[in-house]
């Protein structure tokens, strides 16, 4: 254990960085507000590490594609064999017109297969990250943005899809297009929501992301996405009570090129609000508790 | 002015054990009423217990005891890993904790990769990013393998990213992990010199070890940890004697000792805790 005090003169002079100084001031003793305000510093110091949360995501997508011949473009050709083979067999199953038919078909597919692959994500937003969870305070919201991130990449690839159909159809949705970005906004905030909520709830109890599985499945097949929801006339008057058609149709209907109706508009914010204050008072209350989860 | 302090700290992990983990067995016992009975009769494990102390610009502190007496848990609370269950704990300083030597290190990507990712660990700006990257790749001595999957890499080469990752920071309050001495036939000497470096840079430095060497070269005061609870704090070589040769300490000495006097361990507490 000998070392020679001489040679740490060249050492103390290397350019390491520091890191910022900073105070950290935990109580088990907390009042709600204490606890909202940690929380909301959860959420900001995570933006503020965006570089982190957005590398990480990046580097999951790269990493299960590293070796592989077409990379994450493989998604690009699954989906659009996907959307190819659907798109021949219901339209002919339910007596429709390929040229109106397509487009709805392979815009609903992108949009969930995001949604849907968001979802399933978020229930590891934590699990996945139990090493450095365990060994690092580091914001919560850092593994959420990774998990965004990575889903907003798979997301991008499949565009490409879209725009081949809607070039073969010739079918443009023209300036109103734009009005997609709101509800694309949306869904941005109900993801991070879905992160902290399903994240925490999953690592609490490990037998929900089969459940949240399931429960995807279900959606898939009750929300319009496959079929168009005048198919199913008077008899679709629960569809507003389902949030995952509201959410689908803000993004959709500007990209079909016809604006979502008001109802649609009003429905997608309500249920999106509500989300994402559950989301919130759970992760206002649990953030204390994740790390004692892993 | 780095500075530590602790008043009262408790951590206790709830045993999530098998099926009480899974989310069946809250609903049917929600449904039975019996929820709150089954929240009463929980098994936590008591990991610390009641531990006050207070660190200033230039302490040394080493932590001993036992497999399980809750070093690791207490350098984990130090970090903000865990938040107290009872107590409070501030501290103020840029700190890093070498816990998990795996830290930052994904195998399946490059050394260079690596680097970066832990540079955003640690917040650094683009620029700072890949200060630390010449740095750790001066260290590290990887050459052409820099660029290569870490799982490519020798055991030695392993090392040294690692330990060149987890130098790579010089912060003002150092928690380090008994691993991190551990006598290694691979450990250079530049290692030891770097190590050495970032250490002296550290304003407080807690270091939780099983290696009576270690302890004594580093640390100033020693606090001997056992079931969670202290069982003496004072000057290292005094602490270290009543450790191996395995006495508690009498009041007199407790006394003497000038530190605070901990409670015996309570039979019936679990202390297994997290080491």
């Amino acid at each position: 254990m000998e070392y020679r005090p001489h040679v740490m003169d060249a050492i103390t002079e290397l350019p390491l960085p520091r890191l910022h100084t900073a105070t950290l001031d935990i109580g088990s003793e907390v009042t709600r507000h204490q606890r909202d305000r940690l929380a909301l510093a959860d959420l900001v110091e995570g933006f503020r590490l965006w570089r982190l949360g957005a590398t990480l995501g990046w580097l999951d997508i790269k990493l299960k594609y590293r070796g592989s011949l077409l990379g994450p473009f493989w998604l690009t050709i699954s989906t659009g064999v996907m959307v190819a083979a659907m798109g021949g067999l219901y339209s002919v199953l339910f007596h429709m017109d390929l040229h109106t038919y397509l487009p709805f078909l392979a815009l609903s597919l992108v949009l969930w297969n995001a949604l849907g692959g968001l979802v399933g994500d978020a229930c590891t937003t934590f699990t996945q990250s139990e090493g450095t969870i365990r060994s690092l305070r580091m914001p919560f919201f850092v593994h959420a943005v990774r998990v965004v991130v990575r889903t907003v990449i798979s997301f991008l690839h499949n565009v490409p899809v879209l725009i081949a159909v809607f070039a073969i159809f010739s079918v443009w949705p023209g300036a109103v297009a734009a009005l997609s970005l709101p509800g694309l906004m949306l869904w941005v905030a109900d993801a991070f929501a879905a992160c902290v909520l399903l994240g925490g709830f999953c690592a609490r109890f490990r037998d929900i992301p089969p459940i949240v599985g399931s429960v995807m499945q279900i959606a898939f097949f009750v929300t319009p996405i496959v079929w168009r929801p005048e198919q199913l006339g008077p008899r679709g008057w629960w569809l507003p009570w389902n949030p995952f058609d509201a959410l689908l149709e803000v993004v959709r209907a500007p990209l079909l090129g016809h604006a979502a109706s008001l109802q649609v508009w009003s429905l997608a914010t309500i249920y999106s609000v509500v989300f994402c204050a559950v989301a919130w008072v759970f992760f206002t209350k649990v953030r204390t508790r994740i790390a004692y989860w892993m | 002015m780095a500075h530590i302090r602790a008043d009262g700290v408790s951590v206790d992990f709830p045993l999530y054990h098998g099926s009480a983990r899974s989310l069946k067995k809250t609903v049917l016992a929600a449904a039975s009423g019996r929820l709150g009975e089954d929240k009463r009769q929980r098994m936590v494990v008591q990991a610390l217990r009641g531990i006050d102390f207070d660190l200033r610009s230039g302490d040394r502190l080493g932590l001993v005891g036992t497999n399980g007496s809750g070093k690791t848990t207490l350098l984990r609370t130090i970090a903000g890993i865990y938040e107290p269950t009872v107590g409070r704990i501030r501290v103020e300083g840029s700190l890093n904790a070498l816990l998990d030597p795996q830290l930052g290190m994904n195998p399946e990507l490059t050394g260079r990769e690596n680097i970066m990712l832990r540079g955003l660990y640690n917040g650094f700006s683009p620029g700072q990013v890949r200060a630390t990257e010449h740095d750790v790749q001066e260290f590290a001595e990887l050459g052409e393998f820099l660029d290569l999957p870490v799982r490519f890499y020798s055991t030695g080469m392993v090392v040294r990213l690692a330990f060149g990752l987890a130098t790579c920071i010089r912060p003002q309050v150092l928690l380090m992990d008994e691993w991190f001495l551990a006598g290694d036939a691979n450990f250079l000497a530049k290692a030891r010199v770097r190590l050495e470096s970032v250490v002296r840079g550290a304003e407080i430095l807690v270091l939780s070890s099983h290696q009576t060497a270690a302890v004594l070269e580093w640390c100033t005061r020693v606090m001997w940890l056992d079931h969670g609870r202290i069982v003496m704090d004072g000057p290292a070589e005094r602490v270290m004697d009543a450790y191996l040769s395995g006495t508690a300490p009498s009041a007199a000495q407790l006394a003497e000792a000038a530190m605070t006097p901990a409670e015996t361990p309570v039979g019936e507490n679990v202390a297994a805790g997290a080491a």
